[in-house]
This record gives structure tokens, C-alpha cells and sequence, in this order.
């Protein structure tokens, strides 16, 4: 980061330019004047933050940004220069130990990072120099360099590919460490370099870095012997990145474009923002107002100094003179520094060892949820992953969930239902039906009892075969599709024949698997590509080859993917398949009303619809479309758009040939999770780029909708009802629902809304804000949203609107895919689930579960309790030093507020470090007030604790009072004790030392049995730590009291504590504030209701819960959507 | 490789389970143990504390308290204590005259007597004690003001004390010893008590110097620098306080185990009153060996040597006979406030049965958890 900075600093030139010119292998070309060979960063890739020299300074600077840490080290500086009640010693070694324990935890990471990059840094690569190979490290290469990269191996930097071993001039790598996606990614060589590298002259020109993985823009110039320099568009399919592995490929060269920090892998090695929790605002509040309480205090103790020392005789009695130092101080000068002392006596209000106690319980709960048992999914050996611990109590105060429908709700594991060609329906409802019996097969369902064609139907299956990017991977027996393990040899040179029951299939989407295997079913099988021919395997088992031309990629926006193929007649054919919504505005009219019924359906019926199109270009038209394709793809700027233009051109006029319908299961137990996130109060909201049926079908199935549910929809359909402008439909409707919604409360309300009117009401451009209120008034009602055909981006425009509007609701996003990063990463929660798309959400992620089932316990049982959790350790430290420092405050006004201090300088000290934090520790991490299964089972209970229920102002209030009452009694109480010091039989009397001492021991018993009387759940660990540190301190004070310690200039406490014990009075005093003090605190448990049955035997309604729970994996409802009356147009 | 594991973040926040650097292809095997620990399952004692369990609590603890609250009660009574101001502050005062005319270089001292009646003879041990008021021996400047390794008998720091005895350290360029505002004011007023028979006479009342000061004190942690033999010659090269009229090895040459730091009276002072107005204990009379009260009712007379001035800061000199009980001196605050809370919990207790009969049923059929 540095470096990047620093080049900025030194303002090097080809930073301000838009795309840089790299010189293949540092020839100079013809074409240019004088060969500047330009600079580049080199191929080192720093992520550690510090080095041995900068780690002290640069450590400790960003420690003490920390507001609390500053805080912290102004006191010891006080202490340090200021003459002050208190020694350096007691602010200093809390902050020493918590600066230190941090430094070591830094610097550790630190040198784990240094260490990985070392490995990469130094790891040996070969790079061809003048024709030989030479071996260098990594951090050697220089952009330019041409780099040989053998199968395994990772990209030591970013490489334009060159040459390949393989004949069809690909390569194939494997992202996975990258963005997760572990299948096998095709990528191509530049067309003409791949002879004669030694001799290649060639310029590259290309963008300058930029962190987006999937786009990469740049133009080759070769140059052949005084020739005119033949240009080549370069994109993503030729840049191999670093951190990619090379697969199936025995060697690559490729040229370095970009090097060390500018790679797009470290580029997009910026750390994400860190989430902060409500928790730890409301402690900040809670600090503000207890940093007033200190500085008024310190005020008043200053006040009352100057004032008492204004009476006669007062400031300077004949047994206290002052020092001539002293005498001679500027009044102001005093003034200020008796402030600060104040300050610095009771700056124990705010404890540093609050931040302590909660980034350990934060650290060590989160382990908690890595060790549930109940979170470890057998099918992938693994568990809950925990990414930051910050947010454990975040879990259980989730006010709206947002979840992906694919993967999430669904299982995205595609299986091919049914298909309709040319509006007759086939349906496969055994799967062990030969496979020749395609044209009998049938099932009752279908409308007509007919037949499409056999002349269709083979078309159709044609089109399913060609179109689509999946690769043949040969498996080894093992059946099981997609995995990075299997090297299998993907060249086939013979005309062998494999079993189909053999081949895998390897694609970015499930569902091209599915409609290939689908095809399969039905008699066509997919042989694979053999250098840009595909060959296809057809029912009567001849092998027909078609010339791929293009493909024009599936992107969101357009929904919908093309091929272009000539058959080996020489037809050129393009065929496409997109979503309904994208296919009929681009077929004829007539075709589509044959089909759309078919769609509907199974839309509804909750599979993935799928419409296949095609059209026979006349060589004319390819001829136009070829030139418009290779023109886009060679454009410098904006190529997304040309090619899309092209694209669009191309795709037109095609015939609709059928649609398709694969299932997506649903995960195990969804409807039960989210039904309990519903009772629990959590407002769930479905964001999906599938279509609105589908989506609208999975929420029935996962009991989102209920039957009883009034739908709202709000979708491009419903604006363009009127036939007026859209945004005045817009506005008309937003306000019938606003107004319906709002009135009859008793109604279950569920909206629904499409991502084309969702941007129309996030970009109207006047009235935005306005539509957007009302948006979110409907919403808030609702108990599910449903929004469908969403793109990643506007689920976090979603997220964030929600996030941000009124109450700023705490939000739950889970997706599995990486197109649910950015509403992860918007959410204040991102959950990843370990599915089949990858690991990219899940590396983004704050918390990843292998299951959405495991979101129900994460939330309700974890969430829930570490809420209660950590609430109650705030609110307890912020009591336990109110009571702790209240009689310090009072005892000012009786010492002629001289800032003499109640309590020995070590019971300061330890008061937080050793007497009180292990139990509250324990406590927050042990506690169970009430068991995880009745959590469980019983939803509602999540309410309990809903909208910051245990740290919101009147809980606070109430601890505060607690803790200011018991203050006052500690020290009144021992305050009427003293008028008699003689407090032995033996006449002796008691000083101010044994004055503190006895409100201190008073303090410590109370604090602590007030923790015990909280805690619900005594495990021995709660038991070992609340009586032994009761234990530790009475052992201590003993200790501390009985010896001469040598280092201490006053021997204050000597004997002081025993000699309290000798005193019976001392005892009954302490026996009787203990119980004074405690005494609210019963009075209330008694008149407040017993909670809960939380005992785990006392379960029954667990038993009824249970009796209910069923395998929602089922296939999708067969519902009659006769309830589709529910719905308001 | 690298980047993908780390979860940079700019904050030093944890990351407890995400430190491992593995490829991303490893096969982790990561079952978690199934110990009720990590499960959080560990048998637990889970206390419900409703108004059934608590409410006899109220009972016992009234029952348990009145009678102790009665018995201190009637203890603190049965103290008999005596309280004599002799400041002399009015005209009438017998102190008048001393607490006027009061110098510290006088070298005559100043004397005063004081008549007092007893009206209940004082039976066992009577404490006497002094008292003084308005005087802040908590004040921060005074309590630190001490060399408490100096006391301890330390050679080195006799010669040299704590900074902290400042402007009391040195006089004259010699250290004082003791050093330190609190040595510097010890209270140097003489006590004694006459019985005044009937016929007349005064009988002077033995009054033992032994025994006021804490055990440890003095056996521990005051000791004179090389023994209690030769004072004389350790302290020799030190200065006396500077409001002293004799120096720390003269404050008791008739006993040398009550001589120099170890002197009862200075260790008494040295230990520093809690509240600006405090007590501390002067002599003891101790109980006569037959069946005769201590002190029997009658008159008596103080004699005062009036040295110490506090009419400077408006306070007050007293001087406190005192009878002792197992709970010490009399003060009635903790039988009162026994009393008070055991009778409160018992009406508590009482109210809360009430509440609990009257309204416990509809309560369970009404409950919300809130």
C-alpha cells in the first residue's frame, strides 16, 4: 500500500495515462522511435503492514488512534507529570499489558503475512531471456518478461497468454483461489504469436490495473518483418491471473502485464471495511456519558477544593504547610493541575479493562460457534466458519434478513424436469425410461396428447446440446461432477465413444449441466469440443460436428446466451437460451403464445424456465455479424457496450423452438428456518435475480407467503396495466398499497417487486426520495418482500436503503454465491453459506455456515445469548466502577477535597484487573439464561432482546441508579460506622485506610454476588470463578497486608485487613450493606415473573414443535395457485 | 495463494478462526470435538429464583436481624461514654486563658484544669481517648507525608528522608525524624484525670500508656534504627520536627520500649484519621481487681497541659472516657440500621406473601416474558 502511495508521491508519468504500452520480452519495435524501456513496479507483493524497523512506531501509532487507547495514555501522561493522587502505576500497567498483548497479536499476524509473502516472493519461476530459459525468483519478474508456467503451477503475475502447449491454442486454469470457483476456465492464446517467441516482436497496450477481475481490456501490436503491424484485441479470456492455477495444460508463456502490487489479485487484497456492532455504539454512548460523569465530578471536586480553601485557616493549617514549590505555583496553574488529578482519581470510572474483557469475550465466544457441533455439515467435513468476531452479539438483535433464493433457500442442484417443444409438453418421470422411448413418454399432465415433429424435437435437442459453455471433463470412474481434483485429459484425439454414465460435466451454472444431461437423457450427448468443433452425439449414435463460431456470452443484463455454429452442411445456425423474459420480446409473437402457458406453469410450479430460440443465418448476415462481433471484441473502450450493441443485433428474429423447466431443490429444512425467523420477528426479503414466478413459488414452498398472505406486486406487469406513463402508475400504486397496508393491520402482507421497477423507483429522478419512503412504508409492513430479477448490485442498493432508513434496522444478508458479495458485504451481518458457487461469498463473509437450516440456531440460539451475553458484561462494568469510584467521589467532601484516595493504590489496580473481571468473564461467556433448545424451539423469545432491548437508555438508567445507590450506602454506611473509629474491644482505633478497606471488601462482595444472583446458569467454571475470586481477594489482602514490602515508600495497608477481621462491627457492617445492597435486586426478581421454564427437561413445547417438522426437501409445493386471486393487480 | 487468506482489515480486529494459510484446495477435516465445553453443554445448577424460593429468605433474614440488631442495640446502650471539650473557646472555659495566650516557643506550659461529675460509675476497662475536630489528618498533602521506611527503623532513610516528608524533611540542613507533616503535628497535649474524694482530696487515676497503639504497629512496623538502646546516638546528626519541644528519643525516656518511633502515642497519631473529626486513644484505665467500678460516680478533675493549638482552624479538643464492648466503642448506628433492615425485610416478606397469594395464580396464566 505504501509503495502504491509512494509512486503516487513521486508522481511517476505513466500513472496519468490511460493505459500503458509493454514491449514483449524488452525488444524494442520497429514502429517506435527510441525504446524507453518504462518502468513498472516489480513483482514483489507486500501485505504485511510492518518490518522489523517501522514495527514499534508504526504499531504503537495505530494503537493509539483508538480513542480509548488515547484516552488511556493521556491518564498515564497525567499521572506521569502531574503530581496526582494516584501512582503511574496504576493506569500504566493495564494499558502496558493491553497495548502489549495487542502489539504481540499484530506483530504475529504480521509475520504470518511476511512469511506468505516470502513464499510467493521467492518461489522460483522461469523466464525466457534472449531465448534462453532462465530461473529467477518471483519478485525478479519485471513487466515485459515472458514467463513459462507448467500445469500446477500458479501465475507468478499477471501474463498475457502466448503460447500454449495444447494444440487448440487454450489453456485452462482454475480460479479457485481467487474467487472460488473451482471449475476449469478456458483461456486463449493471442492469435498469431504462438510461433516463434524468441523472435516475437510485439507491443501490448492495455488498460492501466484495475481491480475488477472479469474485465480486462487491451490491444497486441505484432510486428512482422517491416510489415504492417497486425493488431489483436486482448480481453479477459487472454489474461491469466496471478493467484490462478494452470490445469490440464503441460506449459504456457505468457507475457507479464502487470506486476507485484498492481496485479489484479492484490488489487483486490484491500481489506473490507470493518463492521462495528450496535453493541459497541452503545458503549460509546454509555463512555460519553460516563466521561461526563468524570468531568463533572472533577469539576465539582475542584469547586469545592477552592472553596473550602477560601474558609480561613483551611488551606494551609499549621501541621499541613505547603512546599515553597507549592506556594509559589500560579492559582490557575493549580486550578488546572487539582483538575486533572480529579480526573486522574477517577478515571477508574472508565476501565481499561472493559475493552479488554470485551474483545476477549468477543474472541473466545466466537469459538463457540466454530465448535458447534450442530453446525458441521458431513457432506463437505466442515463447520461454521467464523471471520470476525466482532459481530457475535450483532446475531441476536437482526431485524430484517436478506437471503439469496439459489443456493440459499434452494440447493441449486439442477435436475431436468420437463421440456415443451413447440407447446407440447415431455416429461421424463422416470428416469430409468429408455431413452428411446422419448416420442411415447408422457405424462398425464400434458394438455394436448399430441406430439411435437420428430424433425422439433430433434432441433430442440440439438439447441440444448450446442448451446451452452460446458466442458466434458473424463472422469475416472468417479461420477460425482464438479471438483478440481480430477486432472482428467481433455483432448480427445480418438473417435472412441465413452459411456454417457461416464462423463462430467464442468460449467460455471448447474443448470447448463442439467439441460446438457437433460439432452443426454433424451438421446443427444455432448462428446465435447475438439478444437472449436463441438461434436454431438445424436440418437441414432452417429457423431455430428458443428463448427462453433461464437459464443456470445450469458451476462445478467441480457438473461440470455448465444451460440453460433455451422453444421458440417454448411448451415450456419445461432442458437440461444435466456430467460422468458428476455427470449419472446425476440420471437415471434404466435410461437410464444404456444409456450408462455407451458412457462407459467412451471414457473410456478418452481422450476427454472428456460426458452431456446434459434434462427439460420444466411451467410450474408453472419458475414455482418462476424465483422460487428470481431470489431466490438477488438475495441479499446467500451466494449462491454459495443459488444452488447452487437449482441442485441445479432439476436433478433429467432424462432422460439421450446422452453425448459430443471427443479431446484429446496434446502433441507428452509420453510422451518425461515418460519422460525418470521416468529422470531426478523422481516425476511427474498433478493433474486430469478424471475418473479419462480421466486414467488419458492417463497410459498418456504412458507414466506403464507395461503393467507395478501400479495402487493409491484412489477414491470402491473405499471404497464394503465397504458399511462410508468411513473405515475408508479406513483398511483405505491400509494394504494401504502394506504392498504397501513389500514387493516391484521392482514399478512406480502410485496413483491422486480428490479426493473426498482430502479425505475430508485432513479425517477424528482420524486425518488419520496417513492422510496413509501416503498419502504409498504415494506415495513410486509412481513416478506419478495424481490426478483435483481442485479448484485441492486440487492446492496436494497440492503443499504433498508439499512439506512428510519431506526437504521440491524440487516442479515446470506447468499452463497458471488453474486450476493455486495449485499453481504453491505449488510451490518453478511452470512455465506458453503454451497456449490464457489467460495467467494463465503471469504467475504462475517460469519459462513454450511447449511441455511444452521442460520435458525446461529441467529436464535447464539445470537441470542451472546446478546444477553454481552449486554450484560457492558452494563455490569459500567455499574461496578460507578460503584467503585462513587465513594472515592464522596470521600472528597470529606477530606477537604484534596484528592486523597479511599482505596490503597493496589486494591486500584486490581479492582478490575484480578477481583472483578473473571467472574463477569465467565459469565459472558458461559451464560445461558435461558437453554439453547428452548431458544430454539421457542422463537419468540428472540423479541425479547429485539431493537437493543438490554442496552437501550432505561436499562442503563437502571443499572446506573443501582450502582449509585450502592455507592451511597457503601460509603454512608461505613461513614456512620466511623463516627466511633474504636472499633475493637480493645479500644484501639480504625484509620483511613481500614475506612477504605472495609467499603472496598463491602464493594468486592457485592459486585460479585450481584453477578451471581444474574447468573442462570452455574456451571463449575462460574462457581471456580465467582468464589474463587472472592477467595483471591481475601487471600490478597491478607498477603498484601502482611509483609513490609520493601518497594513500597508507605506501608498503608500493613495489617489493616486483618485487623478488620478482628473487628466484629466491621463484619456485621459488611454483612449488612452486602444484603442492603443486593436488596432491590431481589425485591425484583421476586415481583418480576419467573422468564421461562429454562430448565432442559421442562420442555413440552418442544415436543408439539417438533411433531410438525418434516423434510421441506421435498419437491417443490404442488399447490394449486388458485390462490393466485390473492394477488392485487 | 496469499491474498485470498488473509481478511485484511485496517483495525486490528480479531479474527480468531480465518489465520491459516493454506491453498484453498486443502481438505480440512475440522469436525468439532464433541465436548460438552464446546458444545456449551456443561452440566449446570440453573437456580429459578421465584417469589417461593425468595420469600422465606425475607423471613429468615428478619428473623436473623432484629434479635442481632436488638442485641447491638442494647450493647452500644450499656456503653457508658463521656465527652469533655476543653478547647476553650468561651470566656467561662477553664481552657480560656491557655487556648488565648498560646505560643509555640513558650516554655512554661501552659495548664488547665477541668471539672467533670460522673453521674453512673464506669465499671471494666475505661479508654480514654482524645479527640479532635475539623482537623483533616485525611487531607492528601498530610497522609502522604511520612517516610514510612524511616519508622521502620531504615539508617539510610533517617539520614535521608522520603521526598514526600516535604516541607517537613529537613531543618537546619539536617533531616528531621521523624519526617513529615503527620510527625510534625503529633499531638502533644498531657492528660491526667483526679478523682476528687468526698472529703476533698484529688486522687490521681492510673493512667496505662501500654496497649493503645495496633500490635503490629508496634512491634512491626515502627522500629527505631539499631535497637531501642542508645537513641541518643542514632538519631544523632537528625533534627527534631520543628513543632516539637524535644526530639523523638525524649518522648518517653523512662521506657525504652516506649521510646523513639515506637512510642504508643506517636504511632497512634501515625496512623491517620479516616474523618476530619476523629478520636484517638490516649490512655487506659485499666478495672480494679476488686468489685469497685473503675471509675465511680463523683467528681473529677482534668488536668490539661495545653500545648496543642486549633483554635487557628476553628477546631476543637475533647477528651472522651469511654467504656468498651465486644463490638467496641458506643455508637448505635449498627444496631439501629440491624434493626431497621431486618424489620423491613420481615414487612417485605409479608407484603410480598400477600402479593404473591392474592395474585400468584393470575400471574402464571398472564405471562408475557419481557
Amino acid at each position: 500500500m505504501l509503495r502504491r502511495r509512494l509512486n503516487r508521491l513521486f508522481g511517476r508519468d505513466e500513472r496519468r495515462v490511460d493505459s500503458r504500452t509493454i514491449y514483449v520480452g524488452h525488444r524494442p519495435c520497429p514502429a517506435t522511435d527510441a525504446f524507453i524501456p518504462p518502468k513498472f513496479c516489480d513483482n514483489r507483493i507486500v501485505s504485511s503492514k510492518y518490518t522489523v524497523w517501522n514495527f514499534l512506531p508504526k504499531n504503537l501509532f495505530e494503537q493509539f488512534r483508538r480513542i480509548a487507547n488515547f484516552y488511556f495514555l493521556i491518564i498515564f501522561l497525567v499521572q506521569v507529570i502531574v503530581d496526582t493522587p494516584t501512582s503511574p502505576v496504576t493506569s500504566g500497567l493495564p494499558l502496558f499489558f493491553v497495548i502489549t498483548v495487542t502489539a504481540i497479536k499484530q506483530g504475529y499476524e504480521d509475520w504470518l503475512r511476511h512469511k506468505a509473502d516470502n513464499e510467493v516472493n521467492k518461489y522460483l519461476v522461469t523466464v525466457l531471456e534472449d531465448g534462453r530459459r532462465a530461473r529467477k525468483e518471483s519478485e525478479k519478474i519485471k513487466v515485459g518478461d515472458v514467463v513459462e508456467v507448467v500445469e500446477d503451477e500458479t501465475f507468478p503475475c499477471d501474463l498475457i497468454l502466448l503460447q500454449s502447449s495444447r494444440e487448440d491454442e487454450t489453456c485452462f486454469v482454475t480460479t479457485a483461489s481467487l474467487d472460488g470457483e473451482s471449475n476449469h476456465k478456458t483461456h486463449y492464446t493471442v492469435p498469431d504469436t504462438e510461433k516463434g517467441l524468441e523472435s516475437l516482436s510485439a507491443t501490448v497496450e492495455c488498460e492501466q490495473p484495475q481491480p475488477d477481475l472479469y474485465k480486462f481490456v487491451g490491444r497486441m501490436h505484432i510486428y512482422k518483418n517491416d510489415q504492417e503491424p497486425a493488431v489483436r484485441s486482448l480481453g479477459p479470456e487472454n489474461l491469466l491471473l496471478k493467484g490462478a492455477t494452470l490445469k490440464n495444460t503441460q506449459k504456457i508463456y505468457g507475457v507479464a502485464v502487470y506486476s507485484g502490487m498492481e496485479t489484479k489479485m492484490a488489487l483486490n487484497y484491500q481489506g473490507k471495511s470493518q463492521k462495528r456492532s450496535v453493541v459497541e455504539k452503545s458503549i460509546n454512548a454509555f463512555l460519553l456519558v460516563y466521561l461526563c460523569i468524570l468531568v463533572s465530578k472533577a469539576l465539582v471536586c475542584t469547586t469545592l477544593k477552592y472553596v473550602w480553601q477560601s474558609q480561613p485557616g483551611q488551606e494551609e493549617p499549621w501541621y499541613n504547610q505547603k512546599t515553597q514549590k507549592e506556594k509559589d505555583a500560579n492559582l490557575y496553574l493549580n486550578m488546572f493541575t487539582d483538575f486533572l488529578s480529579f480526573m486522574v482519581l477517577f478515571n477508574f470510572i472508565i476501565p481499561v479493562s472493559m475493552y479488554v474483557t470485551v474483545e476477549m469475550q468477543k474472541f473466545l465466544g466466537s469459538f463457540f460457534i466454530s465448535w458447534d457441533k450442530d453446525f458441521f455439515d458431513p457432506e463437505i467435513q466442515e463447520g461454521a466458519l467464523v471471520n470476525t468476531s466482532d459481530l457475535n452479539e450483532e446475531l441476536g438483535q437482526v431485524e430484517y434478513v436478506f437471503t439469496d433464493k439459489t443456493g440459499t433457500l434452494t440447493q441449486n442442484s439442477m435436475e431436468f424436469i420437463e421440456c415443451c417443444i413447440d407447446g407440447f409438453q415431455y416429461k421424463n418421470r422416470d428416469s430409468s425410461t429408455e431413452l428411446d422411448g422419448f416420442c411415447v413418454t408422457d405424462g398425464p399432465v400434458s394438455m394436448l396428447q399430441q406430439k411435437a415433429g420428430r424433425e422439433e424435437e430433434e432441433l430442440f435437442l440439438r439447441a440444448l446440446c450446442l448451446c451452452h459453455t460446458v466442458q466434458v471433463k473424463e472422469s475416472t470412474g468417479q461420477e460425482d461432477g464438479v471438483g478440481d481434483q480430477v486432472d482428467g485429459v481433455l483432448g480427445l484425439d480418438g473417435e472412441m465413444v465413452h459411456p454417457a454414465e461416464l462423463r462430467g460435466f464442468i460449467a460455471s451454472s448447474p443448470d447448463e449441466v442439467a439441460l446438457v444431461k437433460g439432452a443426454m437423457k433424451y438421446g443427444f450427448t455432448f462428446l465435447g469440443m475438439e478444437s472449436k468443433n463441438m461434436r454431438v452425439m445424436n440418437r441414432d449414435k452417429d457423431v455430428e460436428t458443428y463448427e462453433l463460431l461464437h459464443v456470445l456470452n450469458f451476462d445478467p443484463v441480457r438473461r440470455r446466451m448465444s451460440v453460433i455454429v455451422r453444421s458440417k452442411c454448411g448451415d450456419i445456425m445461432l442458437f440461444c437460451k435466456g430467460a422468458d423474459s428476455s427470449i419472446f420480446p425476440r420471437v415471434r409473437q404466435e410461437e410464444v403464445d404456444r409456450i408462455r402457458m407451458h412457462v407459467e406453469r412451471n414457473a410456478t410450479e418452481g422450476y427454472r424456465t428456460l426458452c431456446v430460440a434459434y434462427k439460420l443465418l444466411s451467410s450474408e448476415e453472419y458475414a455482418q455479424a462476424d465483422a460487428g462481433l470481431r470489431e466490438a471484441r477488438l475495441a479499446l473502450d467500451d466494449r462491454e457496450a459495443k459488444l452488447m450493441a452487437v449482441y442485441n443485433q445479432v439476436e433478433t428474429g429467432m424462432s422460439l423452438i421450446g422452453a425448459t423447466a430443471v427443479e431446484d431443490r429446496l434446502q433441507e429444512e428452509a420453510a422451518e428456518t425461515m418460519e422460525a425467523l418470521q416468529r422470531a420477528g426478523m422481516k425476511v426479503w427474498v433478493l433474486t435475480g430469478d424471475k418473479m414466478e419462480t421466486a414467488k413459488s419458492t417463497c410459498y414452498a418456504c412458507r414466506l407467503f403464507q395461503r393467507g398472505t395478501e400479495l402487493l406486486e409491484l412489477t414491470v406487469r402491473t405499471l404497464e396495466d394503465g397504458g399511462r406513463r410508468r411513473e405515475e402508475r408508479l406513483h398511483e400504486v405505491l400509494l394504494d398499497y401504502h394506504k392498504r397496508s397501513w389500514t387493516s393491520a391484521k392482514q399478512d402482507y406480502g410485496f413483491i417487486i422486480d428490479g426493473a421497477t426498482l430502479s425505475l423507483l430508485f432513479n425517477s429522478s424528482p420524486d425518488s426520495s419520496h417513492y422510496k419512503s413509501l416503498f419502504l412504508q409498504i415494506c415495513q409492513n410486509c412481513t416478506t418482500v419478495l424481490c426478483c430479477r435483481m442485479a448484485p448490485l441492486q440487492k446492496a442498493q436494497i440492503v443499504n436503503m433498508v439499512k439506512n432508513s428510519k431506526g437504521s434496522p440491524i440487516t442479515l444478508s446470506i447468499g452463497d454465491g458471488a453474486n450476493d458479495v455486495s449485499m453481504i458485504l453491505e449488510a451490518h451481518i453478511g452470512i455465506g453459506i458453503k454451497g456449490k458457487e464457489g467460495r467467494q461469498a463465503v471469504r467475504n463473509s462475517d460469519y459462513a455456515i454450511p447449511k441455511l437450516k444452521h442460520l435458525k440456531k446461529l441467529l436464535l440460539g447464539h445470537g441470542h445469548l451472546y446478546y444477553v451475553r454481552i449486554a450484560h458484561l457492558v452494563q455490569y462494568f459500567f455499574y461496578k466502577n460507578l460503584c467503585f469510584i462513587l465513594p472515592q467521589f464522596l470521600y472528597q467532601f470529606f477530606c477537604g477535597s484534596s484528592q486523597q484516595p479511599l482505596y490503597d493504590a493496589a486494591y486500584l489496580t486490581m479492582y478490575n484487573i484480578c477481583f472483578t473481571s473473571m467472574p463477569i468473564l465467565a459469565y459472558s461467556l458461559l451464560e445461558q439464561h435461558i437453554c439453547m433448545e428452548v431458544l430454539m424451539s421457542n422463537a419468540t423469545l428472540y423479541r425479547d432482546v429485539a431493537k437493543n432491548a438490554m442496552l437501550r437508555w432505561s436499562p442503563f438508567l437502571y443499572w446506573t441508579l443501582l450502582g449509585v445507590y450502592q455507592g451511597l450506602l457503601f460509603f454512608f454506611g461505613v461513614r456512620f460506622l466511623f463516627s466511633n473509629p474504636a472499633l475493637q474491644d480493645n479500644g484501639q482505633v480504625f484509620g483511613n485506610w481500614s475506612y477504605g478497606t472495609i467499603v472496598f471488601t463491602v464493594l468486592v462482595f457485592t459486585v460479585t454476588l450481584k453477578l451471581a444472583m444474574d447468573t442462570r446458569h452455574w456451571t463449575w467454571i462460574n462457581h471456580f470463578v465467582i468464589w474463587g475470586s472472592l477467595a483471591f481477594y481475601m487471600f490478597f489482602s491478607f498477603f498484601w497486608g502482611g509483609i513490609i514490602w520493601p518497594f513500597l515508600r508507605q506501608q498503608r495497608l500493613y495489617f489493616v485487613f486483618a485487623n478488620m477481621l478482628r473487628s466484629v462491627s466491621a463484619w456485621l457492617v459488611i454483612i449488612l450493606l452486602v444484603l442492603l445492597s443486593l436488596l432491590p435486586e431481589i425485591l425484583l426478581l421476586v415481583l418480576r415473573k419467573p422468564r421461562w421454564p429454562h430448565s432442559r427437561q421442562k420442555k413440552p413445547l418442544v415436543q408439539s414443535g417438533e411433531g410438525e417438522t418434516q423434510s421441506s426437501a421435498r419437491p417443490l409445493l404442488m399447490r394449486t395457485f388458485s390462490d393466485e386471486s390473492n394477488t392485487i393487480l | 495463494m496469499m491474498a485470498s487468506n488473509y481478511n485484511a482489515k485496517e483495525e486490528d480486529g480479531h479474527q480468531p478462526a480465518a489465520i491459516g494459510h493454506g491453498g484453498a484446495g486443502t481438505v480440512k477435516n475440522k469436525k468439532p470435538d464433541n465436548t460438552a465445553f464446546k458444545q456449551q453443554r456443561l452440566p449446570a445448577w440453573q437456580p429459578i429464583l421465584t417469589a417461593g424460593t425468595v420469600l422465606p429468605a425475607f423471613f429468615v433474614i428478619g428473623l436473623i436481624f432484629i434479635p442481632i440488631g436488638i442485641g447491638l442495640f442494647v450493647t452500644s446502650n450499656n456503653i457508658k461514654e463521656l465527652e469533655i471539650d476543653y478547647t476553650g473557646v468561651d470566656m467561662s472555659s477553664p481552657c480560656y486563658n491557655c487556648s488565648q495566650s498560646y505560643s509555640w516557643n513558650s516554655t512554661k506550659p501552659c495548664t488547665c484544669s477541668v471539672p467533670f461529675s460522673l453521674d453512673q460509675p464506669f465499671e471494666s476497662n475505661v479508654f480514654m481517648y482524645y479527640g479532635l475536630s475539623n482537623f483533616y489528618q485525611n487531607h492528601r498533602r498530610y497522609v502522604k507525608s511520612r517516610d514510612d521506611s524511616q519508622l521502620n527503623g531504615d539508617k539510610a532513610s533517617l539520614k535521608s528522608p522520603s521526598k514526600e516528608c516535604e516541607p517537613y524533611r529537613t531543618s537546619d540542613e539536617k533531616p528531621i525524624a521523624p519526617c513529615g507533616a503527620i510527625a510534625n503535628s503529633l499531638f502533644n497535649d498531657t492528660l491526667e484525670l483526679y478523682y476528687i474524694d468526698p472529703n476533698g482530696s484529688r486522687t490521681a487515676i492510673p493512667l496505662v500508656k501500654k496497649g493503645i497503639a495496633w500490635w503490629t504497629d508496634k512491634h512491626v512496623k515502627f522500629r527505631n534504627p539499631g535497637g531501642n538502646d542508645n537513641l541518643t546516638v542514632v538519631f544523632q546528626g537528625t533534627s527534631k520536627p520543628v513543632n516539637w519541644r524535644k526530639s523523638v528519643y525524649e518522648l518517653d525516656p523512662s521506657d525504652p520500649d516506649n521510646n523513639g518511633f515506637i512510642n504508643e502515642d506517636f504511632i497512634v497519631w501515625m496512623r491517620t484519621a479516616a474523618l476530619p473529626t476523629f478520636r484517638k486513644l490516649y490512655r487506659i484505665i485499666h478495672k480494679k481487681p476488686n468489685m469497685t467500678p473503675t471509675l465511680p460516680l463523683g467528681q473529677y478533675i482534668l488536668e490539661v497541659t495545653y500545648n496543642y493549638p486549633v483554635r487557628s482552624f476553628e477546631g476543637r479538643k475533647r477528651m472522651i472516657l469511654s467504656t468498651m464492648s465486644w463490638m467496641g466503642g458506643k455508637n448505635p448506628f449498627l444496631g439501629i440500621a440491624y434493626i431497621t433492615v431486618g424489620s423491613v425485610c420481615f414487612f417485605l416478606g409479608i407484603v410480598l406473601l400477600i402479593i404473591h397469594h392474592k395474585y400468584g395464580n393470575r400471574n402464571h396464566s398472564a405471562d408475557i416474558p419481557s
